[in-house]
């Protein structure tokens, strides 16, 4: 055992430490303002909206992100012409492409999530909402959507550690994230105890850290549903 | 008529056979005797299992099939043949290779491994069964020069963990921008897709792709890279430290194989140049 190698690394560890948060804050960030609509979209009683979304959360949920990601970085590559159109500045990047599996994945879970909240918000606050003369615009506004993300933060909360430790994907196609780190460490000292122990203990903290700001947004904005 | 005496006769015969057998005592424990000092030798057939890559063309792939095929699977036969073992062929991903024999998933390693110091540090090498010089490849026609300069600013594809990633890191550094792959062939897809300038990795298995359909459009540039710094004495097979006696096994293999003419013809069958010296 010799954590001397993880000492003289550090700089490494926190290159990758820096790149997993900001995958981390990119991806959740987009996915969460995709899964608004599209939850309110697979919450709808018309076929025609409900669909296509129900189709989009049926395949990112259905499917290994691991997957996802090799047909985005690898997969869609192999297409000349994607190589020769202009979207290929952001597919040529190792980094945008993990951003759009990663967005498009916490879209999917985050949508399905939302989608049960709205569903199940109570009757009452309806049909208060209606008695005010509300439209349907302004009961999403000002009803059933501030009901429904707060009764969603505990899953949210969950749906970002998922994200957090989805984001050591990113290691498979060339990014040097935490976990990529790690593996450049282990494989230049042949060390996996030391290098992967060193990590996991920066992604406990983290989540950790997200644990706890989880609480704080629950005691916030749940107040109203303590016991 | 013919034919019933002489079933008639075979079957006296037979019976005969048993009747003298069954009572002479003696003979059938000789006989018993003899299968037990026989058997030893072949209950004892020693099983060696060995650690393979399956994702380094021409030395270890896997086929559409899932048979694993290439000079490394073929010499670890060939070896196993001289030793007059079982050999049993485990496939497993580069980046835990050694770990896995530390941790006795097999005996020995037998994938192109180079025999390098920090290496020698977790396991035993047995002598070199081949060498081999490390080169880039680019697209042909490329104008870029391999020097510190000239590959400023370029990307460098290069397998993560091997000796040309350790090689390029010391001497190429910052610079360059070095991406690192978990298998060679992602390396390859993404030279295929432009997304990296050039493959830094073994001349052997540079080779074998710029032959494939893939890789006719890319060429070598630069010089061989052979420091004895990065790339050690060559490529052995990885062992634990403590299995010294299988070591020697190995060393006495390598050399018998060579004597006999077998590794030649494996030789044969994938380069033709001479790769052991």
């Amino acid at each position: 055992m010799d954590f001397s190698i993880i000492i003289d690394n550090l700089p490494l560890l926190f290159k990758g430490l820096g790149l997993t948060l900001q995958l981390l804050a990119i991806s959740l960030t987009v996915g969460f303002f995709l899964s608004i609509p599209l939850a309110i979209m697979a919450a709808s009683k018309n076929t025609w909206l409900r669909t296509p979304v129900k189709i989009f959360i049926y395949i990112f949920r259905g499917t290994p992100l691991l997957i996802q990601i090799f047909i985005i970085y690898y997969g869609l590559a192999q297409f000349e012409w994607l190589r020769e159109s202009s979207l290929w500045l952001i597919f040529k990047e190792a980094y945008w492409c993990a951003i759009i599996a990663f967005s498009l994945n916490t879209a999917a879970y985050t949508a399905e999530i939302f989608r049960g909240a709205i569903l199940q918000t109570p009757k009452g606050e309806l049909e208060a909402a209606e008695a005010c003369g509300m439209n349907r615009w302004d009961q999403y506004r000002h009803v059933i959507l501030p009901s429904a993300l707060r009764r969603s933060i505990p899953m949210y909360g969950n749906e970002v550690i998922f994200m957090l430790h989805a984001t050591v994907l990113a290691g498979v196609i060339t990014l040097v994230d935490l976990f990529g780190a790690a593996k450049i460490i282990n494989s230049r000292y042949y060390a996996p105890f030391e290098s992967f122990i060193s990590v996991g203990l920066f992604y406990l903290a983290l989540t950790f850290t997200i644990v706890f700001a989880f609480k704080l947004l629950e005691g916030h904005f749940l107040k109203h549903l303590k016991r | 008529m013919m034919l019933s005496n002489t079933l008639k006769s075979l079957v006296i015969a037979s019976f005969t056979t048993l009747l003298i057998v069954g009572c002479g005592n003696k003979e059938p424990a000789k006989e018993k005797k003899a299968e037990a000092e026989a058997q030893p030798a072949a209950k004892t057939t020693e099983v060696v299992r060995i650690g393979v890559e399956g994702a380094y063309p021409p030395f270890s792939q896997t086929t559409k099939d899932g048979k694993l095929e290439g000079f490394d699977i073929d010499i670890a036969h060939a070896l196993c043949d001289s030793m007059k073992v079982k050999c049993e062929l485990v496939k497993q991903d580069w980046d835990g290779i050694i770990p896995a024999l530390l941790a006795k998933k097999y005996d020995a390693i037998i994938a192109s491994m180079s025999m390098t110091d920090e290496r020698k540090e977790k396991v035993a090498f047995s002598n070199h069964y081949y060498k081999s010089p490390a080169r880039f490849i680019t697209k042909k026609g490329s104008d870029i020069k391999v020097s510190k300069e000239g590959l400023k600013g370029k990307s460098v594809a290069v397998q993560r963990g091997t000796v040309s990633d350790k090689f390029i890191t010391g001497e190429f550094g910052e610079g360059v921008d070095i991406k690192r792959y978990g298998t060679q062939e992602e390396a390859y897809l993404d030279l295929n897709a432009g997304r990296v300038d050039l493959v830094f990795a073994d001349a052997f298995v540079l080779l074998e792709f710029t032959k494939s359909e893939k890789g006719k459009d890319y060429e070598f540039i630069g010089d061989s890279y052979t420091d004895p710094k990065y790339f050690g004495e060559g490529i052995g097979i990885a062992l634990r430290k403590e299995d010294t006696a299988l070591t020697e096994k190995f060393n006495a293999a390598i050399k018998a194989i060579r004597a006999d003419g077998a590794y030649d013809t494996i030789r044969k069958k994938y380069f033709d140049f001479e790769i052991f010296e």
